[in-house]
């Protein structure tokens, strides 16, 4: 890696003039370093004054544009070029980064003012206008999500086993990766309307339930779990397995006592973020769970709301007056994000504890 | 063949095992089948049984091309980002930079869609309304931008570019694994021989790396395919034929508009609805079928002993 960061040409000793080739200086890494810096400095004006940030990543750009012309006119045109795509890939990485900021800023700026203990503890029951909250919403996510992990983990777990310990890699073992595959294909929007048309068979026309939404998430979760529950079980070292069995244990208690332990902690990580893949999930909820004002603790009976559906129809449909119906959205739109990066940073601190000291 | 023990727990844990194997197929034939057995009688069903009053295949054609249209238009948007920022973390960006990074573009992945409609609805669509006017006014004999500018800024463009901001992660994660897998020896030797840097990237890392571009814009088009919230929310969409960009009357895709008027639907409506997200299965089945197709794995290194 150190020799791409540096400039090959940078150290390298100057050849004596051959043949007539015209010998080219390059740039001052002074200058350039100087033009960086103005050009960073005009990006950081135009977001934090009323310049605007387009404008100051206009101007930004064209500051920075000056480099591989100058490089052109100083350097030849081959240096200039690989000046210029360097702004390129350094731009593209802007413009990758800028909307995240802009997510953050908005959500964390809408939302903050709306938390209060009473958004939490309180449901939208027979609240018009201001007040209300989201506890039915918070009960109705943590029951359907629940339910959800319930229905996926053992399958998704012993799925991957069967991959690993028993398939042997043959072509049952192919094709039941490759199925995976296509289910993690499924649109989230399909998986909900899977979910009604099973349950339609049960209950009839316009069933909404909230278990009706677990099994929709569990289809999304089932292939995220089997993957990453495969690539882990994978990683337990063959010779665990053979000294166990050398020790006249049972093949599935090779597999309880000495794989599973070994591969644990990737496969809480990889749980925890098939769970935050999922809670988020929007469409399926709203075709089979629905939504509803009150707290429903029963997911065999009847609507259940959920933060994302929540945040989608408060946001749409917000009634009159609007203002306190979208500020309530931005709010469950935070507290569901927070919910999200503290499951992802949960799962991280998992893998960073768990893991062998090597890896750190 | 050596005989390994064999007791009544072994047998039953095998059972459950493989009981958990077939479940998954099970699920995915489940899938195809109830989407179809549902879909069948919205699909013959007459005109005026149904809310949208047409004839299936008048109501599915325009919500197909919008579903495409969007879909690619994201997909031309994001590739050459994705592209760019999977080469600054695998070849620009200092070591040390790298890793944050790519833990920040991850973070963009963990972002709920619905988050991404509400700031594209809130946010970037107010935000895009004075620059459409600009694009109608001096790029306006182009059909994508023949205006009238919409006055909310949810149109196409809006969608496509949420849509382009979500697949974003996937594409780079995936394009930076295959950049960092060119092999060293490729690289040294582009630059021993006194490439610059976009020249090494050009004549070792990008042959290197086609196939694995190509597949990754497939997976990123799969999932464009199929998002739903987030378009259903920044579109405002009038099921038409459309390939203007920048007016209030879009088609709308298939996920928005079941989304959207599922709720509302009843009787052979629904039994439509469901028909039309078989079809969005159908596609977005084939497009993840040949992008695995185009998925060689790791190829082995050419070099000497790299």
């Amino acid at each position: 890696m150190t020799l791409m960061l540096e400039r090959p040409d940078a150290k390298a000793p100057q050849p004596a003039n051959l043949g007539g080739f015209k010998q080219r200086k390059p740039l001052p890494q002074g200058l350039v370093t100087i033009v960086w810096s103005l050009a960073g400095l005009a990006l950081i004006t135009g977001f934090v004054s009323d310049v605007g940030g387009a404008r100051g990543f206009g101007l930004a750009w064209l500051i920075a544009l000056s480099i591989p012309l100058l490089s052109w006119l100083v350097e030849g045109r081959r240096k200039a070029t690989d000046r210029f795509v360097t702004l390129l890939v350094l731009t593209a990485f802007s413009v990758a980064i800028i909307p995240l900021i802009s997510i953050l800023a908005t959500v964390i700026t809408k939302g903050v003012p709306v938390l209060s203990a009473e958004f939490f503890t309180s449901s939208m029951r027979n609240v018009v206008g201001e007040g209300g909250g989201i506890q039915h919403a918070i009960t109705g996510t943590l029951i359907i999500t629940g339910y959800a992990t319930l229905i996926s983990v053992p399958i998704g777990l012993f799925a991957a086993i069967y991959l690993i310990e028993y398939s042997n890699d043959g072509p049952t073992a192919r094709g039941l990766r490759f199925l995976t595959d296509v289910m993690t294909g499924i649109p989230s929007i399909v998986a909900g309307l899977f979910a009604y048309a099973l349950f339609v068979l049960f209950f009839g026309e316009g069933v909404r339930m909230g278990i009706g939404g677990s099994v929709a998430l569990s289809v999304l979760m089932i292939p995220v779990v089997i993957r990453s529950s495969e690539e882990m079980l994978k990683l337990v070292p063959h010779e665990l397995r053979e000294a166990s069995w050398a020790l006249g244990v049972s093949r599935w208690r090779t597999i309880v006592k000495v794989v599973l332990p070994t591969a644990l902690a990737g496969i809480v990580t990889g749980v925890t973020l098939a769970i935050a893949r999922v809670i988020g999930e929007t469409a399926p909820l709203l075709i089979i769970a629905g939504m509803t004002d009150s707290v429903n603790t029963n997911a065999l009976e009847g609507r259940m709301a959920t933060l994302p559906v929540f945040t989608y129809s408060a946001m749409m449909n917000p009634g009159v007056p609007a203002e306190p119906s979208i500020d309530r959205a931005w709010g469950a739109a935070l507290t569901l994000l927070i919910i999200v990066m503290l499951l992802n940073l949960l799962a991280r601190t998992i893998s960073f504890l768990f893991s062998p000291a090597k890896q750190r | 063949m050596s005989k390994t023990i064999q007791k009544p727990g072994d047998t039953i844990f095998r059972g459950l095992a493989q009981t958990a194997a077939v479940v998954i197929l099970v699920t995915l034939a489940a899938v195809t089948i109830f989407l179809t057995a549902r879909g069948i009688p919205g699909i013959t069903a007459s005109p005026d049984e149904v809310k949208h009053g047409t004839s299936f295949l008048n109501f599915v054609i325009p919500l197909i091309f919008g579903t495409l249209w969007a879909a690619a238009l994201a997909l031309v948007i994001a590739t050459p980002i994705a592209v760019g920022v999977a080469l600054f973390i695998s070849h620009y960006a200092p070591r040390s930079f790298a890793g944050p990074i790519g833990y920040i573009i991850d973070l963009l992945a963990a972002v709920p869609s619905v988050v991404f409609g509400a700031w594209g609805m809130m946010t970037l669509a107010p935000a895009l309304q004075a620059p459409f006017v600009w694009l109608e006014e001096n790029l306006g004999f182009l059909p994508f931008f023949a205006g009238p500018a919409s006055s909310t800024g949810r149109t196409m463009l809006t969608a496509a570019l949420v849509l382009a901001i979500m697949v974003l992660p996937i594409m780079t994660a995936l394009c930076r694994e295959v950049f960092l897998q060119t092999p060293r020896l490729n690289e040294e030797a582009a630059l021993a021989l006194g490439a610059t840097r976009w020249e090494m990237v050009r004549l070792s890392v990008f042959p290197h790396a086609r196939s694995g571009i190509v597949s990754s814009a497939m997976l990123a088009l799969g999932r464009a395919l199929g998002e739903t919230m987030a378009v259903a929310m920044v579109l405002s969409a009038s099921g038409v034929i459309s390939l203007n960009l920048i007016s209030s009357t879009n088609p709308s895709t298939i996920a928005a508009n079941i989304a959207l008027s599922f709720n509302e639907a009843s009787g052979l409506t629904v039994n439509a609805l469901i028909a039309t997200g078989l079809v969005l299965f159908v596609i977005t089945f084939a497009v993840n079928f040949l992008a695995r197709l185009l998925v060689t794995g790791p190829t082995k290194a050419k070099g000497v002993n790299s």
